[in-house]
C-alpha cells in the first residue's frame, strides 16, 4: 500500500457532495413496504366482493363513516399545523395541535370500536362468517393497528416533548412520524373507498 | 488535493472491551451476541447461511437415496414429504437469503467507502431475527406435534398450496411452525433491505454517484428494492393464512367461498420476483469478478445497470407462469408467457456484456473466476429451459414435473451457488487474510461441476418422460430407472466436492500463506483497506473520481476520470 498512499490524484476541480438524510430514506422505504402490504389486503378483499355465499353483505351492515373519516383527514392538517408552529419555534402551539392530532386519531380508533362490536354483537358479522368478514376485518384491521401504532409514536413525542426530552435538533425525527402519519391517512381514503364507497355497490353474485 | 485512504502516522486507540478478561470462546462468543459491526454480521450471516446449507443439503440426500431405485422404501412417505418441504423452504429462506445479505453487510459499505450500516444496530437485529426464524422452522421437528409424537415438521411443500394447508387437512402444528418462521424471516429480511438502501443512497464516500457505484452495489440496492416490494405479500399470504387456521377466516377455505387459487397467486406474487432477489447477488458477484480476472473494466457499464432494474421491473409481472395448469384465461396465459419471454432480453444482455469483458482480456483463472466461467454456461442452460417452459403450452406438459426440478437446480446451483463459491473464494483473502488454496479449490470445481451436471441433467429427462416431481416412489419399468440412479449416483460427487470446500475453507485459513491487502490487484475500495479490514474500515475516507477508484490510485500517470 506504500505505492498508494505516495499517489495523489491530480484531479482540479474538488469534488461537491451532499447525501439524502438517512431518515427520509428509511421513511420512504417503511412507507414502500407498507403499500405493498396494504395492496395485497386490498386485492383480497376486491377479489372477494360480491362472492358471499351468506349474509350479511356489505350493503346491508356498512353505512359510510363521514366523521371519523374527517376526523382522521383533519388530523393530517392539525399534525402540519402542528409542524409548522416548531419551525416558527412556537413550543406551545406546537403541542397544542400535536394533542389535537392525539386526540382526532383516538376518534377514529373509538369510531373502528363501536363499529366492530356492532358489527358483531348486532349484525352478526365475524371474521369467521363469510369472505366478506374475513376480508373486512383484516383490511380494516390491519389499518386500525397502524393508527394504534401512530397514536402510540405520536403520544410518545408529546409526552417526551413536555418532559422537555426532545433536543432542539431532532425536529427531523418528529417530521419522520408525521411522514408516517400522512401515509396512515392515505391509506384510509384508499381502504374508506374501497370498501365502504365500491363495496357496497357491488351485487353479491 | 490529497486523497491518501491509508495514514502511516494513524494509532487506532485500543477499544475496553467488556469480557476482554474472560477466555477466548467466551469473548468470541460475546463478541457474535452483542456486535453490530457489519462486517461480522456479514460473516455471521454467511456461516450461519452456510450451517443450514449443510443440514438441508442432507435432506436432499436423503430424498435422492430415497428415488435412487424405483419401489425404494429408505425412508417413509410421510418423512419424505417433510424431507422436500424442509429442504425447500431451508435453502430459499435459510440459505440464499441470509448468503447474500452477508455478502451485502459485508460488502457494500466498504464498496462505498463507508464504515457502517446507516443502522448498525437495526443490522443486527435483522440478524437475529432471520437466525432464530432459521431455528424455529427446524423447532418444528420438535415441538410441531405438541404431546402427540415427535419427528412433524412441515409436510405441505415449500410453496405449501392452499387446501392442503388448511385446518382439516394439515393438523397439529406442522404449517403453523412454517407459518410464523415465515413471517419472522420476512422482518428480518424486510429491516436488512431498507438498511441497505439507505446506506447505498445516504452513505457514499465523497464522488461516489450513482454512476460510479460498483455493478455489485448496484444489483444489491435493485434487491433490496425488490425484497421490499416482493416481499410483503408473502407476509400478507402467512397473516392470511394464519387467520384462517386460527381465527376460522375464509379465505382460502373453498367451501365457504373462499379461493385456493388466490393462494397461488398471492404466493407467487413474493415467490417469483424472489428467484430474482437471489439471482441478481450472483449477477452482483460475476460482475466484480469477471472484470477483475479479464484485466478489463466491466463492457456497457451503464447497459447492465440499466438491464438489472429492468429484470426486476418485469420479474413483477410473471408470477402466473407457474399457474399455466390452474385454467387461466388465454389472455392470461398470453400476457404472462410473453412478460416471462420478455426477461430474457435483459438476462441476454447480461450474459453478452460478461462475455464482451473477457473477450480480448488477459484471462487469468484463478478459482473465482472458473466458478463464474461455470456459472456462465450453467446460467445459459438455465435460462434456456426457463425461456421453453415460459410456452404455456410447453408448460402444460410438464409443470410439476423432474423437467422443472432440473430447471430451478440449474439456476440456483449452477447459478446462484456457483457464483456464492466465486464470491466466498474471492473475498476470502479480504475477510480473513489467507489466501484460498488453489488446488483444493481446483478439485472442488472439478468434482462439484461434475456431481452436479451427474445429479441435475438427468432430470431434465426423468421429466420430459413424465415423471412428477414430489413423488415419494415410482414403480419400475417407465423408463425412470436409469436416469433416477445416474442422479442419485451424482450425489457423491457433490458431497466430495462440498468437503473439499469445507476443508479448503479451514486449511487455507490455517496454513496458507498471509493475502495482503490487494492478492488479486483489482480496482474497487474494499481492497484498498487492511485484510481483514479494521472496525472502522477506513482511516481516511476516501474520495473517488471513476468507477475503479484503485486503479486511479496504483495509476496516476492514467487515471481512469480522465476518460469518464
Amino acid at each position: 500500500m506504500t505505492d498508494m498512499s505516495a499517489a495523489t490524484t491530480t484531479a482540479a476541480d474538488p469534488i461537491e457532495w451532499k447525501l439524502p438524510s438517512t431518515r427520509k430514506v428509511a421513511v420512504i422505504s417503511l412507507i414502500l413496504t407498507e403499500s405493498s402490504l396494504f395492496t395485497i389486503f386490498l386485492v383480497a378483499y376486491l377479489f372477494y366482493m360480491g362472492k358471499n355465499l351468506n349474509h350479511p353483505y356489505p350493503a346491508d351492515v356498512l353505512k359510510f363513516p363521514v366523521l371519523a373519516t374527517a376526523a382522521l383527514l383533519s388530523s393530517s392538517f392539525s399534525i402540519v399545523f402542528s409542524e409548522m408552529a416548531l419551525h416558527r419555534g412556537s413550543k406551545a402551539w406546537f403541542h397544542i395541535w400535536w394533542a389535537i392530532t392525539i386526540a382526532l386519531g383516538s376518534y377514529f380508533l373509538w369510531f373502528t370500536g363501536t363499529e366492530w362490536h356492532n358489527l358483531i354483537f348486532h349484525d352478526h358479522l365475524t371474521i369467521s362468517t363469510n369472505v366478506f368478514g374475513s376480508t373486512f376485518y383484516s383490511l380494516v384491521g390491519l389499518h386500525a393497528s397502524h393508527v394504534i401504532i401512530g397514536l402510540f409514536l405520536l403520544s410518545l413525542i408529546l409526552i417526551l416533548s413536555l418532559l422537555g426530552k426532545i433536543p432542539k435538533d431532532h425536529t427531523e425525527h418528529i417530521e419522520m412520524i408525521s411522514w408516517y402519519w400522512h401515509f396512515v391517512d392515505a391509506i384510509w381514503v384508499v381502504v374508506v373507498t374501497v370498501v365502504y364507497v365500491i363495496s357496497t355497490g357491488v351485487p353479491n353474485v | 488535493m490529497n486523497t491518501d485512504i491509508v495514514d502511516e502516522n494513524f494509532q487506532m486507540p485500543e477499544p475496553e472491551r467488556i469480557g476482554q478478561e474472560r477466555g477466548a470462546l467466551t469473548r468470541i462468543a460475546q463478541e457474535m451476541v452483542f456486535t453490530v459491526d457489519h462486517k461480522i454480521l456479514g460473516l455471521m450471516y454467511i456461516a450461519s447461511g452456510l450451517i443450514f446449507f449443510v443440514v438441508s443439503g442432507l435432506m436432499a440426500v436423503a430424498i435422492r437415496v430415497q428415488l435412487a431405485v424405483p419401489g425404494n422404501h429408505a425412508v417413509p412417505p410421510d418423512v419424505f414429504n417433510r424431507l422436500f418441504t424442509m429442504h425447500g423452504t431451508a435453502m430459499v429462506f435459510l440459505v440464499g437469503m441470509p448468503i447474500i445479505f452477508g455478502f451485502a453487510n459485508y460488502l457494500v459499505p466498504l464498496m462505498i467507502g463507508a464504515r457502517d450500516m446507516a443502522f448498525p444496530r437495526m443490522n443486527a437485529f435483522g440478524f437475529w431475527v432471520f437466525f432464530f426464524s432459521g431455528v424455529l422452522l427446524y423447532f418444528s421437528y420438535l415441538g410441531a406435534p405438541g404431546l402427540y409424537a415427535a419427528g412433524s415438521a412441515p409436510d405441505v411443500g415449500w410453496f405449501a398450496y392452499s387446501p392442503l394447508t388448511g385446518r382439516a387437512f394439515s393438523r397439529g402444528h406442522s404449517t403453523d411452525y412454517w407459518t410464523l418462521s415465515l413471517l419472522l424471516g420476512g422482518i428480518g429480511s424486510m429491516a436488512t433491505s431498507i438498511n441497505i438502501i439507505v446506506t447505498t443512497v445516504c452513505m457514499r464516500c465523497k464522488g461516489m454517484t450513482l454512476g460510479r457505484m460498483p455493478l455489485f452495489v448496484w444489483l444489491f440496492l435493485v434487491v433490496a428494492l425488490m425484497v421490499i416490494i416482493a416481499l410483503p405479500p408473502l407476509s400478507a399470504c402467512q397473516i392470511m393464512l394464519t387467520l384462517d387456521r386460527y381465527c376460522g377466516a375464509r379465505f382460502f377455505d373453498t367451501q365457504a367461498g373462499g379461493s385456493a387459487v388466490l393462494w397461488q397467486h398471492f404466493f407467487w406474487i413474493f415467490g417469483h420476483p424472489e428467484v430474482y432477489i437471489l439471482i441478481l447477488p450472483g449477477f452482483a458477484i460475476a460482475s466484480e469478478v469477471i472484470p477483475v480476472f479479464s484485466r478489463k473494466p466491466i463492457f456497457g457499464y451503464p447497459v447492465m445497470v440499466a438491464a438489472s432494474v429492468m429484470i426486476a421491473f418485469i420479474s413483477l409481472g410473471v408470477w402466473a407462469h407457474h399457474m399455466f395448469t390452474v385454467g387461466m384465461s388465454s389472455l392470461g396465459n398470453t400476457f404472462f408467457a410473453i412478460s416471462t419471454l420478455l426477461v430474457a432480453i435483459p438476462t441476454g444482455i447480461k450474459i453478452f456484456n460478461w462475455i464482451g469483458t473477457m473477450y480480448g482480456g488477459k484471462l487469468r483463472f484463478e478459482l473465482p473466476m472458473l466458478f463464474c466461467i461455470g456459472f456462465l454456461f450453467q446460467f445459459l442452460i438455465a435460462g434456456l429451459t426457463g425461456v421453453m417452459l415460459a410456452i404455456a403450452s410447453f408448460d402444460w406438459q410438464l409443470n410439476d414435473s423432474y423437467f422443472v426440478v432440473a430447471h430451478f437446480h440449474y439456476v440456483l446451483i449452477g447459478g446462484l451457488l456457483y457464483t456464492i463459491f466465486a464470491g466466498i473464494y474471492y473475498w476470502y483473502p479480504k475477510a480473513l487474510g489467507k489466501m484460498p488454496n488453489w488446488k483444493l479449490g481446483l478439485w472442488h470445481f472439478i468434482v462439484f461441476t461434475i456431481g452436479f451436471h451427474v445429479t441435475f441433467f438427468p432430470q431434465h429427462i426423468s421429466g420430459f418422460l413424465g415423471m412428477p416431481r414430489r413423488i415419494y416412489t415410482y414403480e419400475a419399468g417407465r423408463g425412470w430407472d436409469l436416469w433416477n440412479l445416474i442422479s442419485s449416483i451424482g450425489v457423491i460427487f457433490q458431497i466430495v466436492g462440498i468437503l473439499f470446500f469445507v476443508v479448503n475453507l479451514i486449511y487455507s485459513y490455517i496454513w496458507e500463506k498471509d493475502a495482503g491487502d490487494d492478492p488479486w490487484d483489482a480496482w474497487s475500495l474494499e481492497w484498498a483497506t487492511t485484510s481483514p479490514p479494521p472496525p472502522y474500515n477506513f482511516e481516511t475516507i476516501p474520495e473517488v473520481r471513476s468507477r475503479r477508484p484503485l486503479w486511479d490510485l496504483k495509476h496516476p500517470e492514467d487515471p481512469d476520470w480522465k476518460f469518464e
